[in-house]
């Protein structure tokens, strides 16, 4: 152990132990920028600076490893004259138009303005040429924001294997850009939007498509149909100031309502729907043999990645529509013809955690009805932003239910929106076909956030080996097992963000900066899990509004009907991207 | 936004096959990213964006990353390069004794800018820190030759003597593989 003081208090730590995270454990706080934990400790931005007894300059406590008989000193004139000089230089170079910004509000730059005491800034001169991208329908760029602390970069390299963006160029000219300066729209970006979740400024954010809806919302014309995932339900309170982990389904539900939407459905339906097709054709590829293992298809970020990264994994890829989707097919078809509304007049809004959704809902070929599934897609933040604009207070609404008949739903559903959730919801189901009865209903097995898990399961009689991976690099490690034959599955599940979709790139912001997001993840995935243990039905297949669905409508699962409007195809995607090793 | 980075190089281009031998020789070596660029830029004269990518799939780095490196350093070309390279020192003691006007008469001599390439693709002028020729400041490189206490009049004489190789007249003045350009 090594001993060292920080501001005069004793602390042991381990050898390879940042002052950074001493000083954190002490809890004392030490401002950063650039800095997240075990993904981007570079001392870039130069925030934490900190005095050190006998080192001649200021040192990077996020990179400075703690030493024996260390003499820290966090806050001193120096220190704080150093920190305050770093904002203005930033500042200086920055386009600061705060009120109107996006992150107004939750800037990480103007909170720290505010914690260093920076009044004002002297420089002026040149600042760097803005360069907006909204080029991709999903993520929306404005470099005049970008202080190059790289977290971004970071992030989609280390965590998701992408590195769709770098910093290129040098001095006053580096800039965070794609490959050769392309726009983020042709490049092999995923859409995930894990970026947004760590971007300090307003130079990463989703794609803002809340007018569009408003406009939506004004058109007598139109019959708005809003359906809201799994995941928005255990993480849209903490835009309001609830603590994280709370389950707020009914005020959500009220909230969409006062917004003014003809009805408000849930695409937990959509993902029973999931289920039921999914299942089957599991079963399906079981017994003829292929092909396996099976991968499931209903993250958006994933797709996208594996078209453009592992293209000889795409007929593995379930042929299943992702949850919205459906549900949207069914919006335009079957409850089109059930209400008796022209489906032209029909618009679907997702509610979804995710900024990859945009893209997805954008797909030509998700349009099996005539129409677009999905008109728009908002994030967990843009309903946020909507739902202040129209005065709306979610934590003091009384709580109210879905819509009949789309807005009923199984425990199953629900699980969706933590990782291993599609595969313990898929497994629900197919090992009560296979076995004739429901014999079993929590598969703990491939619940967890460990980025890979793997279990073997006996099922009728027969060995199921499945695995479950979050976050793309995790994914890329099992893909490569699978790939050389060292593993072998029958079943696999990938989402694309950490934690699945509870940490999804669209979700609300973590207040405590990004260094608190695995605890966020870990309270909504309880909240998940709580949303499953409260419903009276938990398997997908039992409920009443599916079984309906299919007695009237679709037929048989993976029938002609549910062919042509619950399922679509992939293709390899230009540009190849190179997987990071 | 993005420039057209295409070099108009056919993937079965037989330079190809030379710049893969000499990256299957270094791919083990980390940090060999730098070595395989050189030898692009040797092969090419410049990194168009099919290079770029090609270089980043045999060494398994994203091409972001590849395109991170390739503008970081000065030396290595986005555009192709024309046949000679007229390297303007701007480092301080050059920059005292008028290197702004001799960049300044190459500049309407040839009527192109730093970065930029003649018409006729024989010369590309660039604008570089300190040639290590402090004592003949100012001074400029035109391929690999340095030509020391430059002044704005002797700017066309230089110029006219490349122009001159250039036709035939005298042999090929002593340029390194690097700085030829594309052939």
């Amino acid at each position: 152990m090594i001993q060292l003081t920080i501001d005069g208090r004793p602390i042991q730590v381990e050898p390879g132990t940042t002052v950074l995270e001493a000083a954190r454990r002490l809890g004392i706080r030490i401002p950063t920028l650039c800095y997240l934990k075990e993904i981007n400790q570079i001392g870039a931005c130069r925030m934490c600076v900190v005095e050190v007894k006998g080192y001649r300059t200021l040192q990077t406590a996020c990179s400075l490893p703690c030493a024996d008989g260390m003499e820290v000193r966090t806050n001193t004139p120096a220190v704080r004259a150093a920190r305050r000089m770093v904002l203005e230089l930033l500042l200086s170079d920055h386009q600061v138009d705060c009120p109107t910004c996006l992150r107004a509000g939750d800037c990480e730059l103007m909170r720290l303005a505010q914690e260093t005491g920076l009044r004002s800034v002297r420089f002026t001169g040149e600042k760097h040429p803005a360069r907006v991208d909204t080029s991709s329908p999903a993520l929306a760029v404005d470099s005049s924001k970008c202080i190059l602390c790289q977290r971004c970069v970071a992030v989609c390299r280390e965590v998701q294997g992408v590195a769709a963006i770098s910093l290129a160029g040098r001095g006053f000219a580096s800039r965070v850009v794609p490959f050769f300066d392309h726009e983020l729209g042709e490049a092999a970006c995923t859409y995930c939007g894990q970026c947004t979740l760590v971007c300090p400024t307003g130079a990463l954010t989703e794609k803002d498509d809340t007018e569009a809806v408003w406009a939506a919302l004004l058109d007598p014309e139109k019959h708005v149909i809003v359906q809201t995932a799994p995941a928005i339900r255990v993480s849209l309170g903490e835009a309001f100031g609830l603590p994280p982990g709370t389950v707020a389904t009914g005020q959500m539900v009220a909230a969409l309502r006062r917004l003014g939407f003809d009805r408000v459905f849930d695409t937990n339906l959509g993902a029973d729907l999931t289920i039921v097709e999914e299942a089957s054709e599991l079963i399906q590829r079981l017994r003829s043999g292929g092909p396996l293992p099976l991968m499931t298809s209903c993250c958006p970020g994933w797709v996208k990645y594996a078209e453009h990264f592992w293209p000889e994994f795409l007929e593995n890829l379930s042929s299943c529509k992702s949850p919205h989707q459906m549900f949207g097919a069914m919006a335009k078809t079957y409850y089109a013809q059930k209400m008796g509304i022209d489906p032209a007049k029909i618009v679907v809004v997702s509610i979804m955690p995710c900024t990859a959704k945009k893209f997805e809902a954008s797909r030509p070929e998700l349009a099996g009805s005539g129409y677009p599934d999905v008109d728009y897609v908002l994030t967990t933040r843009e309903l946020a932003r909507m739902l202040r604009q129209a005065g709306i207070d979610l934590a003091a609404l009384p709580e109210e239910e879905f819509d009949a008949p789309l807005g009923i739903s199984t425990g199953a559903g629900a699980l969706f929106g933590a990782t291993g959730g599609v595969m313990e919801a898929a497994l629900r189901t197919a090992s009560t076909w296979l076995e004739g009865e429901p014999r079993r209903l929590v598969f703990t097995e491939v619940r967890g956030l460990e980025g890979v898990r793997e279990a073997s399961l006996t099922i009728a009689g027969q060995e199921l080996k499945v695995a479950v991976a979050h976050g793309l690099r995790n994914a890329a490690r099992l893909l490569e097992r699978i790939r050389s034959g060292e593993a072998t599955y029958h079943f696999v599940e990938v989402m694309a963000c950490p934690g699945g979709c509870v940490g999804g790139g669209g979700q609300p912001l973590p207040a405590d900066g990004p260094d608190s997001l695995p605890a966020l993840r870990q309270a909504r995935v309880q909240a998940i899990y709580r949303v499953d243990e409260a419903k009276a039905i938990r398997y997908s297949h039992e409920n009443p509004a599916i079984k309906q669905l299919y007695a009237e409508f679709l037929g048989e699962p993976l029938g002609e009907v549910p062919h042509r409007l619950l399922h679509t195809h992939y293709h390899a995607r230009q540009p190849v991207g190179i997987r990071v090793r | 936004m993005a420039a057209c980075g295409c070099g108009g190089i056919q993937p079965d281009d037989p330079r190809f096959r030379e710049l893969d031998a000499f990256i299957d020789a270094h791919r083990h070596v980390r940090g060999s990213l730098i070595g395989v660029l050189h030898r692009a830029q040797e092969l090419f004269g410049f990194l168009p964006e099919e290079v770029q990518q090609h270089v980043a799939q045999r060494l398994g780095i994203p091409p972001s990353q590849v395109y991170g490196v390739v503008t970081f350093y000065n030396y290595f070309n986005l555009r192709p390069t024309g046949r000679y390279t007229i390297r303007v020192c701007m480092g301080t003691a050059c920059y005292v004794r008028g290197a702004d006007k001799v960049l300044q008469a190459i500049q309407s001599e040839l009527k192109i800018q730093p970065g930029e390439m003649t018409s006729d693709g024989l010369f590309s002028l660039e604008v570089c820190r300190c040639i290590g020729c402090c004592g003949l400041a100012p001074a400029i490189m035109v391929g690999e030759e340095v030509f020391g206490n430059m002044t704005d009049a002797k700017v066309p004489e230089v110029l006219a003597r490349f122009r001159q190789q250039a036709q035939g007249g005298e042999p090929e003045p002593a340029v390194a593989a690097g700085k030829e350009g594309a052939r």
